[in-house]
């Protein structure tokens, strides 16, 4: 593929059941699409979950993700985002000897604060745009991390 | 009524009008096996290998247009079925394939025969269960042969641990489906038939592009019909042969990569492809960027992953196509006929030019007259079947097709040792018709014990071995391509094949001259038991025209004027 390639936020309802992870994230290994990150969980009072998956490809690419998707039989929609609101969520450890005000105010500037502490470490959460996130990992840098996770994103259509 | 998880597969096969089962009986499936003993609701046909068992219920379901069933055992009962699986979900043939599984106490504990048959089957079917409570069964099993013959038809497997068929449940078939999740397009958009019609009036050069789903949706009378009305003239996939007759006056041919000089013309010139039922293969379109490169493109199709997936189309209409054919019929009369009639003279010039032919020789019978001259001794009396390689293409080349459930062929993930068990299966559905398998000294090894199948259940297929002690397409790749380094393709080293045939209580012929052949299919037509006709033919023929692998079709290799011997 030479078209260029573009980051997509796709969401899909999928039906409860066994193995129906499996056949999202086998679609996209067999037919050689990307996954950068995928959050799952259920749909309060229903018997269906979404996903939101965060791919890349060619508008070629991404329409065929979209209907090879559909296609699975447990799947009922599938959100090609156009207009969305997206956020992601991080987690970081920071030995308790750095400067904890500097964290604390870093950490407010992109929706989050320190949520534990501990003996030895304390943990920071965060909620942003994943650009943003990029931005917060980024700064935190100085301050020692021991170790990052990120949620990867959930998104909502305006 | 209380029964069993494996009765409950009895009954519901019997409920879905089942009438053949192709298996291989084992451990984990052995419940299921007992409740087959007992019932007379269905011929239960032993194969001799899991994989002919999934090919024999592609052919019955392609000859029949009936969902096919095959039944197997966990482990490598069910990985040798496999490859049955993936040719069906290639060439969207409606399958339940039904298999055991180790007891849900030893799901997971690397029990003897346990694979994991559902992770396994996911990418090759277009749907799976495991089914973990025999309360499920009816209604998985009833949703299994809706979704294998529904939308684009496909194969479905059913995973059974071997406790659940030893369950006894309450059984009731008289369900509702619930399938708000699956709900198959297929009705076309008015709207946008409308559209495609308008712009088949203003085309100049338009083609129809007739597609395998064409036979699927048994629409080939319609489309006849269609191209009648319009005079557009029309091109054939492979997979589509005998959706018009071979005499058709507007039939152009096969296209592809083995297609007709005229075909790949037609469709390099063509102003509008009108593409029914069929999915843009690469070995139909050659170089994409170069296909059809100055035409609009209206594609129809059910499944609406196959539309613009590898050429763009101008006129997308999601539907079945014979519901769309039939809509569009409608409104044939905005279409002019006449408005073509140069169109259709350049496309006849193209033949002419370079007409679908081959030259004989004196010493050796060419390939291609045996297949023709079956066309002329049986007609539209045989079925025909193929197994993968020159012989293959040969038979689509060259068979006179009347009509469509004619031919059957692996044609997506080109299976060599479908032929054999898939003729066999053709036959059961079809006994009135005579059942030949074209094959080569190649892939006729790959599924010959079928030949115990074939004799024990009386189902007498004639298996033509175009025999050139070649595997005889790789071959010819390693002449064009690889400077004639024919790397592990030399079959000088071979079986008697008229022993091995008789050795299974076959019949076996081999032929040297043109004579021969005539009497050896005369007589095995007549004796009605399972035969094997070695035809030895010219080494070295290759399969022409031919489009090189990633080629444009104008830029065919074509047969060579005065062929050197």
């Amino acid at each position: 593929m030479t078209e260029n390639s573009e980051r997509r936020v796709v969401s899909v309802i999928v039906r409860n059941e066994a193995s129906v992870l499996s056949r999202i994230t086998d679609l996209f290994s067999g037919r050689g699409y990307n996954i950068t990150s995928l959050t799952v969980a259920p749909i309060p009072e229903s018997r269906y979950s979404r996903l939101t998956i965060v791919t890349s490809g060619s508008v070629r690419v991404i329409e065929q993700i979209t209907k090879q998707l559909h296609k699975l039989i447990p799947v009922l929609r599938v959100y090609e985002h156009a207009d969305l609101v997206e956020k992601e969520m991080a987690m970081v450890k920071f030995p308790i000897t750095e400067n904890l005000s500097d964290i604390s105010t870093l950490c407010e500037a992109y929706n989050g604060k320190i949520v534990n502490v501990g003996e030895n470490i304390i943990i920071a959460m965060v909620a942003d745009e994943p650009k943003r996130i990029d931005n917060f990992l980024a700064v935190i840098k100085r301050y020692n991390p021991k170790e990052i996770v990120r949620s990867g994103s959930v998104a909502l259509e305006r | 009524m209380q029964i069993s998880g494996a009765q409950m597969v009895i009954e519901a096969l019997i409920a879905e009008g089942v009438t053949t089962v192709f298996g291989y009986p084992g451990g984990a499936i052995m419940n299921v096996y007992d409740e087959i003993y007992k019932q007379d609701g269905f011929e239960h046909i032993l194969t001799r290998h899991e994989q002919a068992a999934v090919h024999a219920a592609e052919g019955y379901s392609k000859a029949s247009g009936k969902v096919g069933v095959a039944m197997i055992t966990s482990g490598p009962g069910f990985t040798n079925a496999v490859t049955g699986l993936a040719d069906a979900y290639m060439d969207s043939i409606p399958l339940v394939v039904i298999s055991g599984q180790v007891p849900m106490s030893l799901i997971g504990t690397d029990a003897f025969q346990e694979i994991d048959a559902v992770g396994i089957s996911r990418s090759c079917t277009k749907h799976n269960y495991l089914v973990t409570d025999a309360k499920d069964l009816p209604r998985i099993l009833k949703e299994a042969f809706y979704i294998a013959a529904s939308g684009r038809p496909g194969p479905v497997h059913v995973d059974i641990p071997k406790d659940v068929t030893a369950q006894i449940e309450e059984f009731n078939y008289d369900i509702e489906l619930d399938l708000e999740t699956y709900k198959p397009h297929v009705k076309g958009n008015p709207r946008q038939i409308k559209k495609a019609i308008e712009a088949i009036s203003k085309a100049k050069r338009p083609v129809f592009y007739l597609g395998g789903g064409i036979i699927n949706a048994n629409a080939a009378y319609e489309v006849r019909d269609l191209v009648h009305r319009t005079g557009i003239p029309a091109v054939e996939t492979f997979m589509a042969r005998g959706v018009l007759p071979h005499d058709d006056e507007l039939l152009i041919g096969m296209l592809g990569m083995h297609g007709s000089y005229a075909s790949n013309m037609a469709m390099s010139e063509t102003d509008l492809v009108i593409a029914l039922g069929a999915r843009f293969d690469d070995r139909v379109t050659g170089k994409l960027s170069e296909f059809a490169k100055n035409a609009g493109v209206i594609h129809v199709d059910i499944d609406p992953a196959s539309i613009s997936k590898l050429v763009n189309a101008d006129f997308p209409i999601v539907g079945d196509v014979k519901n769309v054919v039939v809509d569009m019929l409608e409104q044939a009369d905005r279409i002019n006929s006449n408005h073509y009639e140069s169109w259709r003279e350049t496309v006849s010039n193209f033949d002419e030019l370079h007409p679908l032919t081959f030259h004989e020789d004196s010493d050796r019978i060419k390939p291609q007259w045996v297949v023709k001259r079956v066309g002329e001794l049986l007609g539209d009396n045989a079925n025909i079947s193929t197994d993968v390689g020159q012989h293959q293409m040969w038979a689509g080349q060259f068979y006179p097709f009347t009509r469509p459930r004619q031919f059957i062929s692996s044609g997506g993930l080109g299976t060599m040792g479908f032929g054999f068990p898939a003729a066999m299966g053709v036959k059961s559905a079809s006994p009135e018709k005579t059942s030949i398998n074209f094959t080569g000294d190649g892939s006729i090894l790959m599924n010959c014990q079928e030949l115990m199948t074939a004799v024990e259940k009386k189902l007498p297929v004639i298996n033509i071995i175009l025999n050139n002690n070649y595997l005889g397409m790789v071959r010819q790749w390693q002449t064009l391509f690889y400077d004639k380094r024919h790397s592990e393709t030399d079959l000088s080293v071979q079986p008697d094949f008229v022993k091995l045939a008789e050795a299974f209580g076959g019949i076996g012929y081999r032929v040297n001259t043109k004579e021969e052949f005539d009497a050896a299919l005369k007589d095995a037509v007549e004796k009605d038991i399972v035969a094997f006709i070695e035809v030895i033919v010219h080494r070295l023929e290759n399969v022409m025209p031919m489009v090189p692998s990633g080629g444009s079709l104008f830029n065919m290799m074509l047969l060579e004027k005065k062929e050197t011997k």
